[in-house]
């Protein structure tokens, strides 16, 4: 080729940036950092556990129990008992009894005591849960130890102090306890929704049947453990574990007050219909599709870390995952390829090890779903984008993704993929990329970035979800409320709005 | 390209800088990958001494620690450079002699800059002449500050063409410079006018280096390398004391630039007590105890 034709094509073309293989960084090779693993060995665990019912382990009805696998290693970590309806009416039983006995009767002053006592027990055994957790659902001990354990423990006290201060929160009316709350929390966050569940039913005079999602009930039953450590009434808390069947017995059960889910927008439709008729209340919390917006004047590294947190915390298993990234045409080049690099730099691996970024997919399930999303996405005819990061042989694991060349009308698009897998499309105003962040069934939570605090107001008033960080993501604070729009949910958790779904007001 | 192009704003969320860098740190390094990474920095390291009260004999001092850190040692990797003021490249050229330690020489009336443009191009050659292999200059930050970003760009164009084949660091006196943004604009600067390096700090004004931003500098060169394909190193200088801080700082390197930028030729210290915490963390590695400090040569 000659020099004339190579001048005449760089005109023609004039690419956005250099392309050549200099331009390009490298993060492989030199100075890898040794393993870190996290001691498990002072960590005790039971080979096998009992139901928690009326302040003891007892063994279900019918005897049986089902294994709990550690994702990241496949074997068996333990088992868990499966209740069926006659452990429900037990523990229904036991949880009434202990509401009309003794908990709802008890000065609101003791009851706080004991929900303080319970949340300092969480910080002494900090280590114990946040090692457990990465075990049992195989989420980095980082997030376990920085994020999930410190924040159910934040949230018991929050909801302690709360406990003898009711009649401030609702002024000129008398808070009474409603009775028995049925709680079914999924794997994704499993203390800290416990405690998201479990602190706010208590402070406001409850007592409750809490069941765990079957991978990831070895929290709750430590949980449960603590719960007599700190010599909390019998009953008050009662833990049962087992799958759907055990979920359902609890929704239909006609002696509780109360059904606080979180889970599935499938199950959720379910429970709703289950609920519609009973005078039982009720608060969902189930799937997303966050939507993350770019604006070209946003402060990109920061954004594109943002984005990482948004969608690669925990797997991508988060309810309020930013799964759905919107940027601005002028700066989407860029963003794509920070993005990318910015995988590179990811450790995907052993949950225990300290430095592991993504760690194991909850289960085998779970896995074979997002592979299934990728294989969708690319049938679709997206352009599939994977980390080039090493991975276990053995265990769940999966690569970061991400997905360019997609609309609105794309499978991976519109439906909960709940793994590391992110989906990008690109805006041209403000106006588009709110419409499209907006059109979805779900409405649970989103992302904001732009320089312009005005840009932030009016975006984030117009995004209709029920929670929208600006210039950050995934900040959670026990005294923020917390929920969706939409097929996202019903009700908040959290903060003073929290209190409402447990009272009757006076 | 237009200086108002290169000093475009680049917006910089603090908030979100300093939470990178708080996640950066909670890397853990252990074992092999610690041994290394303590090498690798002390390889990095610009020996400083720039003290009013500076003396031949206190350089030559010095030159005999960046040859022979620690003897018990001796396999260990020698220090980059040798860092002093101009007056003293010649006793450090000649102490130097024969290894392959670069002597670096602070210049343009550090740490001010408060000079004429002709005394800081006569004192920048001056110390080429002298044997300096790479330059340390100031940038303007009255100049910078008030908005006269032709004025700062031109002055380094020209200490850049002054130095001729010897490396010019171009320090932004971050602690000056009172935000993120700036800090990004000067970088920005200060690369397209060819710095090879762009470095923190005087170590005259507190603050002087930090990780954040040495972030945001860091990403400042990503960018630039993105758009060029060329690679500017990077110097953060003052108060790095401990070992611990000087791994946090090559993990920042790792994880935004990458691997090809690991090297002394990309990445320096400018320090002087961080040496002897690196050469006493090294001795910890292999012989699992610390030794006393008087072990070690407080040169």
């Amino acid at each position: 080729m000659s020099e004339d034709s190579k001048q005449a094509e760089a005109v023609e073309e004039k690419p956005y940036k250099p392309t050549s293989p200099s331009s390009k960084l490298n993060f492989d090779g030199f100075w890898e950092y040794d393993d870190a693993p996290q001691s498990a060995d002072h960590v005790e665990y039971k080979d096998q556990y009992d139901l928690f019912i009326d302040g003891e382990f007892v063994a279900p009805e019918k005897g049986r129990y089902f294994d709990s696998l550690n994702p990241a290693t496949e074997e068996k970590l333990t088992s868990f008992a499966e209740a069926t309806q006659q452990d429900i009416d037990k523990a229904v039983q036991a949880a009434r009894k202990a509401f009309n006995k003794s908990w709802s009767t008890l000065e609101a002053k003791e009851r706080g005591k004991y929900i303080f006592r319970i949340a300092r027990l969480i910080q002494e055994r900090a280590r114990e849960f946040a090692i457990l957790e990465s075990m049992d659902g195989g989420k980095p001990i980082r997030e376990s130890r920085d994020v999930d354990v410190p924040l159910a423990a934040a949230h018991f006290f929050y909801y302690a102090g709360w406990a003898d201060k009711l009649d401030y929160a609702f002024p000129g009316k008398k808070a009474e306890p409603l009775g028995v709350a049925g709680q079914i929390i999924p794997w994704n966050f499993p203390l800290l929704m416990l405690a998201w569940k479990i602190a706010p039913a208590l402070a406001t005079g409850n007592t409750v049947v809490l069941k765990p999602a079957e991978t990831t009930s070895l929290t709750a039953l430590k949980f449960a453990e603590l719960c007599k450590d700190a010599g909390l009434p019998d009953g008050v808390v009662n833990i049962v574990t087992g799958a759907g069947q055990t979920g359902s017995a609890i929704v239909n059960h006609d002696d509780i007050d109360k059904i606080a889910f979180t889970g599935s927008t499938e199950v959720g439709k379910i429970i709703k219909k289950s609920l519609a008729g009973t005078d039982k209340r009720y608060t969902l919390e189930l799937g997303g599709k966050g939507p993350n917006i770019i604006f070209e004047d946003a402060p990109l590294d920061q954004a594109v870390e943002g984005v990482i947190n948004a969608i690669f915390f925990n797997q991508g298993h988060v309810c309020c995952a930013g799964s759905r990234l919107f940027v601005q045409e002028g700066v989407a080049d860029t963003v794509i390829q920070k993005l990318r690099d910015r995988m590179e730099t990811l450790i995907v691996g052993d949950p225990l090890d300290k430095n592991t970024d993504v760690g194991a997919i909850n289960s085998e399930q779970q896995y074979n779903k997002i592979n299934e999303y990728l294989e969708i996405g690319v049938n679709e005819g997206a352009e599939m984008y994977q980390s080039s990061c090493q991975i276990p042989e053995t265990g769940y694991f999966c690569r970061p993704t991400l997905f360019t060349n997609v609309g609105q009308s794309n499978r991976i698009v519109q439906e909960e993929i709940f793994g590391p897998v992110l989906t990008i499309q690109t805006f041209r105003t403000a106006e588009e990329g709110i419409k499209k962040a907006n059109n979805t069934p779900y409405g649970l939570a989103g992302g904001v970035w732009t320089d312009k605090g005005s840009k932030i107001f009016k975006t984030g008033s117009e995004i209709r979800n029920g929670v929208v960080w600006s210039n950050t993501f995934n900040k959670f604070d026990p005294t923020s409320p917390f929920g969706g729009y939409k097929e996202s949910g019903e009700g908040r958790e959290g903060g003073l709005q929290g209190l409402y779904p447990y009272v009757k007001l006076q | 390209m237009k200086i108002s192009e290169i000093t475009k704003t680049v917006p910089i969320d603090e908030v979100g800088v300093e939470e990178r860098v708080a996640r950066l740190n909670s890397r853990s390094i252990k074992k092999e990958s610690k041994v290394q990474a303590l090498k690798l920095a002390l390889s990095m390291i610009d020996l400083t001494t720039l003290e009013g009260m500076d003396t031949p004999g206190k350089v030559i001092q010095l030159c005999q620690k960046a040859k022979e850190p620690h003897v018990a040692l001796p396999d260990l990797p020698t220090v980059a450079a040798v860092c002093v003021y101009p007056n003293m490249v010649p006793v450090a050229k000649k102490a130097l002699r024969g290894t392959d330690i670069n002597i670096a020489s602070v210049a343009t009336a550090f740490p001010s800059g408060m000079s004429t443009l002709d005394a800081k191009l006569e004192e920048t050659q001056q110390v080429v002449e002298d044997g300096a292999d790479e330059v340390d200059m100031v940038i303007s930050r009255g100049e910078f500050l008030k908005g006269n970003y032709s004025y700062v760009y031109d002055e380094i164009v020209a200490v850049k063409e002054a130095c001729g084949d010897a490396h010019l660091k171009v320090i932004l006196e971050t602690g000056e410079l009172q935000t993120y943004e700036n800090v990004r604009k000067a970088s920005d600067l200060a690369m397209h006018a060819g710095a090879d390096f762009i470095k923190t700090s005087t170590g005259k004004v507190k603050p002087a280096a930090t990780q954040p931003v040495t972030l945001v500098m860091l990403e400042a060169i990503r960018d630039y390398f993105y758009d060029t394909g060329r690679k500017v190193g990077m110097k953060p200088a003052g108060g790095i004391r401990k070992a611990k801080q000087a791994i946090q700082y090559l993990v920042l390197v790792k994880e935004t630039l990458g691997a090809d930028w690991l090297t002394p030729e990309y990445f320096r210290f400018g320090a002087s007590s961080l040496t002897n915490d690196l050469l006493m963390q090294i001795v910890k590695q292999q012989t699992g105890v610390y030794q006393g400090v008087e072990y070690f040569s407080n040169d």
